[in-house]
């Protein structure tokens, strides 16, 4: 059975609150490092999610349970009394309050910064009512030296080894700040046997227990000898350590310093980083708390320079007084470095498994092939901009955007009877979702749906690559038995043409270098039409021969053409185009509340043998 | 941070919108109220707040400090185009000002308006909270100095877990005419001053007169901290900086240098003239360095308090590090005595020495040449992760650009170098 003094053992027992998963393995690894028999760390409490974390046990990996209440981690772990709330100041008083009232809970350690006063007033004085222990707010926590670790107290493995904080000595440290609580570790250490318990109480003005009552609990402990303290200006608790030294309450040698002694060269009233810490009478100066304390006969330094020393002598004396016995060293295990921190400071290296070379979405702004998001959207990049970055990873010129902007919304839509809209829309009307109905269209896109764009490039490259007359070209086709793709249309003719195409070619003349593929196609047309009026070069094949004619603008050579081409370039801008039709249909279908599709069935030729072939 | 004095005006702002809601409807302040800022266009006043026009009025500067009448800045019973010309004349004009502290100067800038009100007494009203309790403080005699009629005042201790509602104020108050009224206003006073989080609030006087309270001089905190709750309780509010000293360009810079950040960065100028100076990470350990100095004597000779904290990028605590040389370095000591530049700090828990010493580096490494002018020598005391490497290159920083500096790590006690370069300056 666990003494009223203590808070914490070797198999103290505790729940983490919050998303904190760095703090829990902190935890354990100081477990590991006293050679603790379990790990502290039970549950951790994350109300968004349950399951279950992996975490480091020395070498090998343990798992930890998720839990997503307060009281189902109370339930199912009966044993563990330490919560350490990570929760933030906006919900840190809900979750110590219910804490509060579960009966298995006594010590709950407040890591937020910033709760209303009022809040840690109520909570402080419910946990007096309850008999309970609260740490905190605005506290790193503290650490029972050889047993157990609040959260990030102490620092870093490194820290707590040159503290000798694996093994418990003798000396019991409470302070206001937990910033300086390292420090103040180490100046114990290399005065004494080492550190028993440390606390830090948190620098707001009311904290849920306070110096004193820490002081009180370290006088039970027969295991610690000396008492070191270090408080701070504002508020008037430091003159109750002095009202429990004279009273004799406190009978163990105590070292102590109020910070703050400077308040009196500093302009009016500086706040210092505490909340606490600001003296609003002369009672609360560093200095009239100091002085009581030295009149009640508490050890106090001149300065905080000679803390370290009169801690030192005041060991000294013990040791030699027979008080204490110094504690053994020992050596702690060692555990492993992490990964993360191995890698930062240079001492391991490991190939990667993944490369981009288009963007970095890592630092304040993510980019676009180096470009932040930020100056893409100041500068009007646009879509054809950004496949630009994206796509090509180079930064087009103006008019090549607008052409990419052009066939983007020629492609978009091209009525629901094609195969893309058409499954799109059986799809959305089957009551499938979103993104299922617009797969459904897509999937469609290839060699047949969408096909010519890509199709005619081919074709008007291979011609014009191997110096075929536009005659010749179309005779190999034909001695080839292809149909030449991007040529041919339902209704237009050269004497009606087809105004998209008019458009595309006039912006591509107006604006391209030079549109050689282009000419090419049009003079196959001039042979094609020869034959028919209306073998034009269609929309598809414009489009298909354009596209090669701007890659050839952005100065890809022929070999990343064709390259491109092959991991399918033109397909991509069907795909991208024509999703905007196909979403525009799922939710044209879905708004018209359309029932399921069902083919009728005169429509289709039913020719179906009496009896399968039968084979074997 | 947490406690944070008001003006006037907002402190009565708040009280007038919320005084119906929590009396259940039977009391109102007078919600007719004027803050002048030197933004203000004097000559529209009337215009814009008619009832200036005809009321009687009060006008005082409202910038967290008291005793305005006593240092003859208060204006009681006047018309609008007096009070215009009173504020005209004092706008912008430093004074200074004596309270219970002692002497403050500084510069006036807002002054409230409210309408005059005769009344029949005046009374003493505040609420103060400590670690256990809220204590409400009442007495018969206000609008004199409180200290000096202590003992009149009664006060109501509220313990912590209490439910406002059930506070009983009418048995604890003294025999005063409406005593009833008086208690119920009291009490809905006090359920406001809980349900806003204000963590002082005192009229004094609070007058009374037919039938109702109505503050006259108002002082009251909030505790900003509760902003995420009462934002809309406490409408639009600002937290005005103590009457004081106005800021520095330095230290104006140190502070939107702050507020661009999650980190911490802070600079008070004590004085520019002394010779030792501070560039400390951490609230606490910042503190205790500048104690040192004053403790051993030197508090003269402190020129600057100031900490870096919370992970500033290197950038920040570059640009944070020029300027405080640039303060350091602007003319050597008359007497050719050398300055003091004091690099100090605690064990870190999880910052990276190295890395946050590299802009202190960049900085120093271009002052080299005003450092040696000044003849300045550094201390450098830091602990914490990667530590060995930042004080590696603290030491390589001292050789190449020829400045005298010294490197101590967490073997060495952590004031050591403020004692080090104090003796030194002795010599």
């Amino acid at each position: 059975m666990r003494a009223d003094y203590e808070l914490f053992t070797a198999d103290t027992l505790a729940f983490i609150y919050g998303e904190q998963l760095r703090a829990a393995q902190r935890m354990l690894d100081f477990d590991y490092l006293c050679r603790r028999a379990k790990p502290s760390v039970v549950a951790l409490v994350t109300p968004e999610r349950g399951g279950f974390e992996k975490l480091f046990w020395g070498t090998k990996e343990i798992r930890i349970p998720r839990v997503t209440s307060l009281t189902e981690a109370a339930t199912r772990f009966p044993e563990a009394d330490v919560l350490v709330n990570f929760a933030s100041q906006r919900s840190a008083y809900d979750v110590t309050v219910e804490a509060l009232e579960i009966p298995t809970i006594r010590t709950i350690a407040v890591i937020a910064e910033g709760i209303p006063e009022r809040q840690s007033r109520r909570m402080a004085a419910l946990a007096k009512a309850r008999g309970k222990w609260i740490i905190g707010p605005a506290t790193v926590g503290g650490v029972k030296a050889g047993c157990f670790k609040i959260g990030n107290a102490a620092g870093t493995m490194e820290n707590i080894r040159e503290a000798k904080l694996f093994r418990p000595g003798s000396v019991g440290f409470v302070s206001v700040s937990g910033g300086l609580s390292n420090e103040a570790y180490n100046i114990v250490a290399r005065a004494t046997d080492g550190l028993n318990e440390g606390i830090a109480i948190g620098g707001d003005a009311f904290p849920g227990s306070t110096l004193l009552d820490h002081l009180l609990r370290f006088e039970k402990n027969p295991a610690i000898k000396l008492l070191v303290c270090l408080g701070e200006v504002g508020g008037t608790k430091e003159y109750e350590i002095a009202e429990a030294v004279k009273a004799g309450k406190i009978t163990k040698p105590l070292v102590m310093w109020v910070s703050g002694t400077c308040a009196k060269v500093l302009p009016g009233q500086v706040q210092f980083g505490h909340a606490g810490a600001r003296a609003d009478s002369a009672a609360e100066t560093a200095d009239a708390k100091n002085a009581a304390l030295r009149e009640a006969g508490v050890i106090v330094p001149n300065s905080f320079d000679d803390y370290g020393l009169r801690i030192k002598e005041t060991y000294d004396r013990l040791v030699k007084e027979g008080t204490i016995v110094p504690a053994a060293d020992a050596a702690p295990p060692s555990i492993p470095i992490d990964y993360a921190q191995a890698r930062a400071e240079g001492l391991v290296r490991r190939p990667t498994h993944f490369i981009s070379t288009i963007c970095d979405e890592r630092g304040d702004v993510h980019n676009y092939c180096g470009v932040p998001i930020d100056r893409v959207i100041e500068e009007r990049y646009g879509i054809g901009g950004v496949i630009g970055l994206l796509w090509f990873k180079k930064e087009i010129p103006p008019y090549a955007r607008e052409f990419i902007d052009i066939v983007l919304q020629i492609i978009a839509d091209h009525g629901p009877a094609v195969s893309g809209a058409h499954n799109t829309i059986v799809a959305a009307r089957a009551g499938k979702d979103l993104i299922s109905s617009l797969v459904s269209g897509i999937l469609t896109i290839g060699p047949r749906f969408g096909g010519a764009v890509n199709g005619a490039a081919e074709h008007f490259l291979y011609g014009l690559r191997n110096g075929l007359s536009p005659r010749q070209f179309v005779d190999e086709m034909k001695r080839r038995n292809v149909r030449i793709q991007g040529i041919g249309h339902r209704l237009h003719s050269l004497e009606n043409p087809d105004a998209r195409v008019e458009l595309m070619k006039a912006f591509a003349r107006k604006h391209f270098r030079g549109t050689p593929l282009l000419d090419y196609a049009l003079a196959v047309e001039q042979v094609t039409t020869q034959k028919k009026g209306n073998l034009i070069l269609n929309v598809d094949g414009c489009i298909g021969v354009l596209l090669v004619d701007l890659l050839t603008e952005l100065r890809f050579s022929d070999a990343e053409i064709d390259e491109m081409i092959r991991a399918g370039l033109f397909n991509a801008f069907f795909v991208l185009g024509r999703s905007i039709g196909l979403i525009g249909h799922y939710f044209d279908q879905v708004r018209l509340e359309q029932d399921l599709y069902r083919h009728p069935l005169d429509d289709i030729l039913y020719d179906v043998p009496k009896a399968p072939e039968k084979v074997g | 941070m947490a406690q944070k004095g008001i003006r006037e005006y907002d402190a009565k702002r708040m009280l007038a919108r919320a005084i119906g809601e929590y009396s259940g409807g039977r009391f109102a302040f007078d919600d007719r109220l004027v803050l002048v800022t030197p933004e203000t266009d004097l000559a529209r006043l009337g215009k814009d707040h008619p009832w200036l026009r005809t009321e009687k009025l009060v006008v005082k500067p409202d910038q967290l400090f008291g005793k305005r009448g006593k240092n003859n800045l208060l204006l009681l019973d006047a018309d609008l185009r007096a009070a215009v010309a009173w504020i005209g004349e004092r706008m912008g004009k430093e004074v200074t000002i004596e309270g219970a502290g002692g002497k403050t100067t500084g510069v006036l800038t807002h002054f409230l308006i409210e309408p005059f009100a005769p009344h029949d007494a005046e009374y003493y009203l505040a609420f103060t909270s400590s670690r256990d309790a809220d204590t409400i403080h009442f007495s018969p005699q206000g609008g004199v100095d409180i200290e000096s009629v202590w003992n009149t005042v009664v006060s109501i201790e509220v313990p912590v877990l209490t439910d406002p509602a059930e506070v009983d104020v009418a048995s604890k108050l003294p025999d005063i005419p409406e005593k009833e009224t008086v208690a119920a206003f009291v009490q809905a006073l006090y359920r406001i001053y809980v349900d806003y989080h204000f963590t002082y609030l005192e009229f004094n006087p609070i007058a009374f007169s037919r039938g109702r309270l109505l503050p006259l001089d108002t002082v009251a905190k909030l505790d900003d901290t509760a902003a995420f709750q009462c934002a809309d309780k406490w409408g639009p509010i600002e937290f005005p900086r103590p009457f004081g000293r106005a800021m520095t360009k330095e230290e104006a810079y140190v502070e939107s240098l702050d507020a661009k950040t999650g980190a911490s960065l802070k600079l008070t100028l004590l004085n520019p003239d002394g010779r030792v100076w501070l560039l400390v990470a951490g609230g606490g350990a910042s503190v205790i360095y500048a104690d040192t100095v004053v403790d051993l004597g030197f508090g003269k000779e402190l020129a600057n308090y100031g900490e870096y904290s919370g992970d500033p990028s290197t950038e920040l605590t570059y640009e944070y590090t020029k300027t405080l040389l640039d303060l350091m370095t602007r003319k050597p000591d008359p007497q050719g005595r050398p300055k003091y530049l004091l690099i100090g700090g605690g064990i870190a828990n999880f910052t990276d020495v190295a890395k946050t010493f590299t802009g202190i580096i960049h900085a120093l490494e271009e002052y080299k040449d005003k450092l040696r002018k000044n003849h300045v020598k550094i201390y450098v005391r830091r602990g914490g992760p990667n530590y060995e490497e930042g004080l590696e290159n603290m030491r390589r920083l001292g050789e190449r650009i020829g400045v005298p500096l010294e490197v101590y790590g967490p073997e060495t006690h952590m004031t050591r170098i403020v004692s080090l370069a104090l003796e030194e300056a002795q010599r």
